[in-house]
């Protein structure tokens, strides 16, 4: 089974975010980045499946020159190779352009299956995927929590809200968004890590990108709605404050 | 004119369809209803009681049963049809299986998980909801709406007549066979009845650390329970998750310790009496609904609480 992955490369959680001065996207000059999280599940459960039924691994990024970041990670936790559809504009593009993008870079390998994450940590439109599998005209499924491979058809458990689930199931080839938690994820090894840098990044041209009908007219951090008691003080004394305000005025212990 | 596209099942409308119907008619723009699947007439009275142009029914055997293929081939027709300049839909679960690919089929723009329209433009979180956006959109598009961003109960009530659209299904072309829906075994915790949760999110860093928070949990007579990803890595099973994959509380006291406030999780607990948040991050979008707030290291804070509570 051939199988590609698609991953973003986004600004670590771990950065305090700022607001470039037109407004319209972060200011990540000096931020750090990681592989969205969601992806990693994705790519996790490429591994997997492969392990189980043979075949290839392709990770396929849309981004920057900084994404191969990103990318020599997922080569280094056990994809065969990558494709990197490199451009700056992608790294702010929205869903259609990425989704354009991904489609160029995954037409020409002929495979039998693509996952995704379910959505990206930065944007979160949650919209590639499913766009994607109807420009390669593929069936899709998606928020998938179990994926079962048969003699070129696929059986997967998608989940609905509440608490409830759904089997469905799908010719292939076909296009499955992953939901986080599907599986649980491995690390690169030494050995993985060393691998990766003999594996082979094909480089694909953007394609011109196309005036898809929406943009970010401004960005900002969004205005508190409840008033919130901030307690200050050291922790001991914060702690202590919180105990005193929440037996004595909230009456919650 | 705004076609607001609800959502129903086995003829139990989501009750998201009205929040959204009331996000339509708060643009004061004409607008109608229309409702997928097979036996609409129940869901289709109902919504009728909603203050809009009309209801459409959209009802064919092949639609009885959700299917991403089936939705999109509908409502392509539908579009073309009825030419609204909007279409609006609940953020679901189902919503986000379908609509980017009708999106894609009909070349329309799609903002998704909206939480208000300002100006023309439509309101939306980014970056895990520490960030907001307007989304400027040119020509006809689609909008979804976040649950819970409109009210319900504010959606205006009227008389709007119904009718069903003629829509050509193929059967054959629907490439998706779901099964039934089902629920997993019990749950073996019922957090609903617990009078007071404390809960952890990633800040917590490791599940060794986890026995802090218990400790906290037993000195306020609490639940522990967890966001997503704490579940997702298996330190807490995941009927300890509160969110909307999980399950959706309302105590007397929720602790959220080291819990950004992702909108998936706070859908789950926003109901809560009393909220109190932990975490470093003072822009973490958890304090735009505690009630108390400590920006600090819960390492530092949660030891400091259970002395203070001995």
């Amino acid at each position: 089974m051939k199988i590609a992955v698609c991953i973003k490369q986004v600004v670590t959680r771990e950065w305090q975010l700022r607001v470039n001065d037109q407004k319209t996207w972060i200011r990540d000059q000096d931020a750090g980045f990681e592989l969205n999280e969601p992806d990693a599940y994705a790519l996790e459960e490429a591994l997997r499946l492969k392990e189980k039924h043979g075949g290839e691994v392709v990770v396929c990024c849309a981004g920057p020159a900084r994404a191969t970041q990103v990318i020599r990670e997922a080569l280094a936790r056990g994809a065969d190779r990558a494709v990197h559809v490199e451009s700056d504009a992608l790294a702010t593009a929205d869903a259609n352009t990425v989704a354009a993008a991904l489609a160029e870079a995954i037409r020409p390998e002929q495979v039998d299956l693509v996952l995704t994450g379910l959505q990206s940590d930065d944007q979160g439109f949650g919209q590639v995927g499913v766009i994607l599998a109807e420009t390669l005209g593929m069936p899709h499924a998606t928020i998938i929590m179990e994926v079962q491979a048969e003699s070129g058809a696929l059986r997967v458990k998608r989940e609905l809200e509440g608490g409830w689930f759904q089997w469905v199931g799908l010719p292939m080839p076909a296009l499955l968004t992953i939901q986080s938690g599907i599986n649980q994820l491995r690390y690169a090894t030494l050995k993985g890590i060393m691998a990766a840098k003999k594996k082979e990044i094909r480089k694909a041209a953007a394609p011109a990108s196309a005036e898809t009908g929406q943009r970010v007219a401004s960005l900002y951090f969004p205005e508190k709605g409840k008033k919130t008691q901030i307690v200050p003080g050291s922790a001991a004394e914060a702690a202590k404050e919180l105990v005193r305000r929440l037996r004595e005025e909230a009456r919650a212990l | 004119m705004i076609l607001v596209v609800a959502e129903q099942r086995d003829g139990t409308l989501n009750r998201a369809s009205l929040e959204t119907i009331a996000a339509a008619q708060s643009t004061g723009d004409a607008i109608a209803i229309a409702v997928l699947g097979s036996g609409l007439d129940a869901v289709a009275q109902q919504l009728a009681k909603a203050a809009a142009g009309g209801v459409i029914a959209v009802d064919d055997p092949a639609l009885k049963d959700y299917t991403a293929d089936g939705f999109v081939m509908a409502l392509e027709q539908l579009l073309a049809a009825e030419t609204p300049d909007r279409v609006f839909l609940p953020h679901t679960y189902q919503t986000r299986d379908f609509a980017p690919a009708l999106a894609a089929r009909v070349k329309r723009p799609l903002v998704t998980d909206c939480i208000a329209i300002k100006d023309g433009a439509y309101v939306r979180p980014m970056f895990q909801g520490k960030l907001q956006a307007d989304i400027a959109v040119q020509g006809p598009h689609i909008a979804t709406f976040q649950i819970g961003a409109y009210r319900a109960d504010a959606m205006k009530a009227g008389s709007a007549p119904t009718r069903t659209a003629s829509i050509a299904i193929d059967a054959s072309k629907i490439r998706q066979k779901p099964e039934a829906p089902f629920k997993e075994a019990k749950q073996a915790v019922d957090l609903s009845q617990a009078e007071r949760i404390v809960a952890v999110g990633r800040g917590i860093k490791g599940q060794e650390h986890l026995a802090l928070a218990q400790q906290l949990a037993a000195a306020m007579g609490a639940e522990l329970a967890a966001s997503r990803p704490i579940c997702d890595a298996g330190w807490l099973p995941m009927d300890r998750q509160i969110g909307s994959s999980g399950q959706t509380v309302a105590p007397k006291l929720y602790v959220a310790l080291g819990i950004s406030g992702a909108i998936q999780h706070l859908v789950g607990m926003k109901g809560s009496r009393t909220i109190v948040a932990v975490n470093k991050d003072p822009e973490a979008p958890i304090f735009e609904i505690a009630d108390f707030g400590i920006v600090g290291d819960l390492f530092d804070v949660v030891p400091a609480m259970i002395e203070a509570l001995k």
